[in-house]
Parts: structure tokens; sequence; C-alpha cells
């Protein structure tokens, strides 16, 4: 099992001059896995996505993709920011091509990928239009696009629903489901909504305040879709939220 | 469609009354003699001179448009060369932290300089030609490239530089398909304050023993107290500055159309 985790965090510590963020955090995601995690706000969620991507570094610990250390450059990255991420000068088709014009990826593969990506997320009729033109949901479907476009071995998401209503968010979260199904991806997902985490995840990271660890890990064996109402989806959210209180 | 031409239609409709109010009260200020003959002409006048001016060189040497193309090359001389120096340099300084630590404390002690400053100078060292006057020129419409494509780039939301960075994007094509596309609208509102500064610089740099120009016409209406013939010049540089500030709008909105609606 050990040998077979995409992702490998060891001892991760994360300091900010005195105050440490992220004390010692060590566990595995394994690969085409969904994890969502939780925890209390300003616990270092958003801090431990940076370090994975290196857009900070870790005061200590490493972070192994694939047993290398983690590195953008080498691996097959994407990141779902909480704010809006669409390119505002590029087209719907040119906002997906562009990681996988970056990752200098065959103008076949190219194009075909662009094809299917438009075609799953319903954007063939808006190709041609910029992001401006578009709804704030649309657009974050732009950027769900892009990222999954590259195939990512592993892909990043910050509260990419936060500013979005309930309806809007049911839509996406089946979205990305069946995204992540279809490419096989490895999902961190990053979220404050217990409901959404216990729809999405196959297992829950429940951090701890800070100085953060991770509190416990909650495996969750529901088939998808799930049904929210149901007594099992229902216990799981109750208990993880139990788990989140710290007072 | 239709609803686009109209409004293109009421855009212009206002813009006449707007230019015939101005004409009118202009003509009123004259005519009850608040305004004296003496001092400034009437818009008929004005008309009248420039008409004249088409053929004739009386009285200072030269026809209109030889002292419009006279001037006009050298303000674009002047501006394209500015464009064509301070644009890279100022993304370039926003960009890379290198290229900012070396040429900003060059660049801020140049940045508050006059560009009238440089005459004595300039004459020294180019003499009085066209070179000196372009030179000029230069210097007043490069500041402003600089300054606005510089900030272009610092402003980019960091949002997109990390999205980049998380795809594997390098320093080059960040910088490239990031950071100057981010800049554009910037660095258009860069060129359009150096096409006003090239004008505007103009008349100083052709009182550098000129024969002719708008701006040596304008020297030469004030000196044979001619109102009419300094107001004709006045009015060439103001539309055609006009004009192309116009054609800027129509280049930007080709190269960043995703601005058209803001344009």
């Amino acid at each position: 099992m050990g040998n077979q985790a995409k992702v490998k965090v060891r001892n991760l510590t994360k300091k900010f001059g005195d105050m440490t963020v992220l004390d010692n955090i060590s566990f595995d995601i394994q690969r085409g896995e969904f994890i969502c995690i939780v925890g209390p706000t300003g616990c270092g969620k958003t801090t431990f996505l940076n370090l994975l991507v290196k857009l900070l570094e870790p005061t200590s610990g490493n972070i192994f993709i694939d047993g290398e250390e983690a590195n953008p450059k080498k691996h097959n990255l994407s990141f779902v920011f909480q704010e809006p991420s669409a390119f505002p000068w590029l087209t719907v088709e040119q906002n997906i091509r562009f990681g996988l014009e970056t990752k200098k990826r065959s103008r076949m593969e190219n194009d075909n990928t662009t094809e299917y990506i438009l075609e799953m997320l319903g954007l063939k009729e808006c190709r041609d239009k910029y992001p401006h033109e578009l709804s704030t949901s649309t657009e974050q479907r732009i950027v769900i696009g892009r990222s999954f476009a590259v195939r990512p071995d592993l892909l990043l998401m910050d509260e990419p629903y936060g500013q979005m209503d309930l309806k809007l968010r049911y839509y996406l979260e089946d979205e990305v489901i069946r995204l992540q199904k279809a490419t096989k991806s490895t999902v961190i997902f990053i979220t404050h909504n217990i409901e959404e985490a216990v729809y999405l995840a196959d297992r829950c990271l429940i951090l701890s305040q800070k100085p953060t660890t991770v509190k416990e890990e909650v495996g969750i064996h529901l088939p998808h879709p799930r049904d929210v109402s149901s007594k099992e989806f229902i216990q799981l959210r109750e208990y993880i939220t139990e788990q989140i209180k710290w007072w | 469609m239709k609803k686009s031409g109209k409004h293109w239609g009421g855009k212009i409709l206002l813009g006449c009354v707007g230019l015939g109010l101005f004409l009118s009260l202009w003509q009123l200020l004259m005519a009850t003699g608040v305004i004296s003959e003496r001092t400034m002409s009437t818009p008929w006048q004005v008309l009248q001179t420039f008409l004249e001016k088409l053929s004739s060189r009386d009285p200072d040497g030269a026809t209109v448009q030889e002292h419009f193309l006279s001037s006009f090359q050298l303000a674009m001389a002047g501006f394209f060369t500015a464009m064509a120096v301070g644009i890279p340099m100022g993304l370039v300084m926003g960009y890379f932290r290198t290229a900012r630590r070396f040429l900003n404390p060059i660049f801020e002690i140049v940045r508050p300089i006059p560009p009238i400053a440089w005459i004595p100078i300039v004459i020294l060292f180019l003499g009085i030609g066209m070179p000196a006057k372009v030179f000029i020129v230069f210097v007043a419409a490069f500041v402003p490239c600089v300054i606005n494509s510089y900030t272009g780039v610092k402003l980019t939301n960091p949002v997109y530089i990390q999205a980049a960075k998380t795809m594997g994007a390098g320093h080059l094509r960040i910088f490239t398909k990031v950071c100057i596309p981010s800049a554009i609208p910037m660095v258009f509102t860069g060129i359009r304050i150096s096409l006003g500064a090239s004008w505007s610089t103009l008349v100083a740099a052709e009182m550098l023993a000129s024969t002719n120009g708008l701006g040596y016409m304008i020297q030469m209406g004030r000196a044979i107290i001619r109102p009419d013939i300094i107001v004709v010049g006045m009015l060439v540089i103001g539309c055609t500055g006009a004009l192309m500030s116009f054609v800027l709008g129509c280049v930007e909105r080709h190269i960043a159309p995703w601005r058209r609606d803001s344009l």
C-alpha cells in the first residue's frame, strides 16, 4: 500500500516567524484518490496546498510525488484557486489550451484534449468567448477544465466553489467527480463545507487548530452519486463536524 | 446591430452639439466685445485663415500642410522611438528584479527633468537640427511609456502568475504569456499620455531655430500679432491629436479584443 502512494507527506512543518502553522504533518495519498481536507478556519489548509506546489517552501519535512521531491516543473500538477483565475485575455478555448501548451504536449493531443474538455463541460458554444462575457460559475468551469486538461497527476483545489450558490455547487461538484473518474486524477480538495467534503471525498483529512496536525482521517465509502439525505451521509457529516470542533 | 448604430449616431450627435455650443459661445463672446478682436479671432476668421493657408505661404513662409508635415514627422519620430525603447524597458523592469535594480536609479534621476530643461544640453550635443528636436519629443514621450508598462506588469494579478507557475511555466513564459498581456491596458494608457506629451513638447522643440512646423507657425503668429494663425496652428495640433487618439483606440481594440466592451 505504502509503495503505491501517489503523494507522501513526511514531517511537514511550516513556520512564519515564531508562529507554527503546520506542525510535523505526515500522511499518504493513493493514486486516483479524492481527498478532502477540512479544518477550522485559518488552520493552514491553503498554506498546505501552497507548499505542495512549491509556491511556499516548507520550514522542514518533505513532500514526495511518485517518490520524488514535489516540483511543478517536473510533476504534472494543477491548481484551482478560490479566486477566479481564468486569464481574461484568452478565450475559453485558449484558456483550456494554456496548460497543455505550457506542458509542451503535441499539437494533436492539445486539439483532442481541448475538444474533449469543451464537450465534457458543455463549453463548446462559448469556446470563442472571453471570461468577462460569461458568468462566474462558467469562469470557474473554464479553470476546472484547464486544470483537468493536462490530465494532472495531482490536482489541488482550494475552495473552488466558495463563492457559488448551492445549486451551482451541486452541479459543479458532480462535474468534478465525473472529470476525476474520467481522467483518473488524484485530487486534493480543500473546503470548509463539511457536506461538500462528504459528498465528494474518498477520504477526509481533518486538521486541528494551529499549530496544525492531522487530527483524524475518515474514509467515506458511499457510492456516487451520493444521497445527501441518507442516514449514512448525515452520520458522517455530523461526525466530521464534531471532530472539527475545538471548543 | 441596429441598436449599436443608433448608439453611435447618438454619440456623434451629442459630440456635434457640444462642439456647436462651444463655437457659438466663442462667436457670441467676440460679437458682444467681451473678448477683444485684437487678442482673438472669430471662429469664422479662423476658418477663412485655415482655407487660405492651404494654398498660401504668407506670412510665415509655408502652407499649413507643409507646417503640419514637418511637425508630424518630428512628433512621430520622437513618439515611436520613445515607444520602441520605453515599453520594453518598462516591461522588463516590471518583471525582472535585476533589470529593475540596474535601470531604476538612472530612470528615477531622468524622470523628473522637464523635457524643456534638456534643450541647452541637446543644442550642444546635437545642434539645432531635426535630431535635437526629435530628442526633446523623445524625452517627453519616453517617461510615460516606461512608467505605465512597468506598473502594468507590477499590477498583474498574482493569482494568474501562481496559476501559470503551478502548471510548470518558467519565468519567460510567465513574462510573455501572463504579465505582458495583463499589462496591455496600462501600456496603452502610457501610449496615450506619451502621444499627448509628444505634441505638447513639439512647440518647445520647434523653438530650436525652426523655419517651419506648427510650433514655428504659432510663434510667428505671436510675433506678427495674428491670433487667427495661432488658433489655426493650435487647432491643427488638437485635431491631429484627437484623430491619433481615435486610431490608437482602434489599434487597442484590435490588439486587446477582450477589452472591447470597456473601450
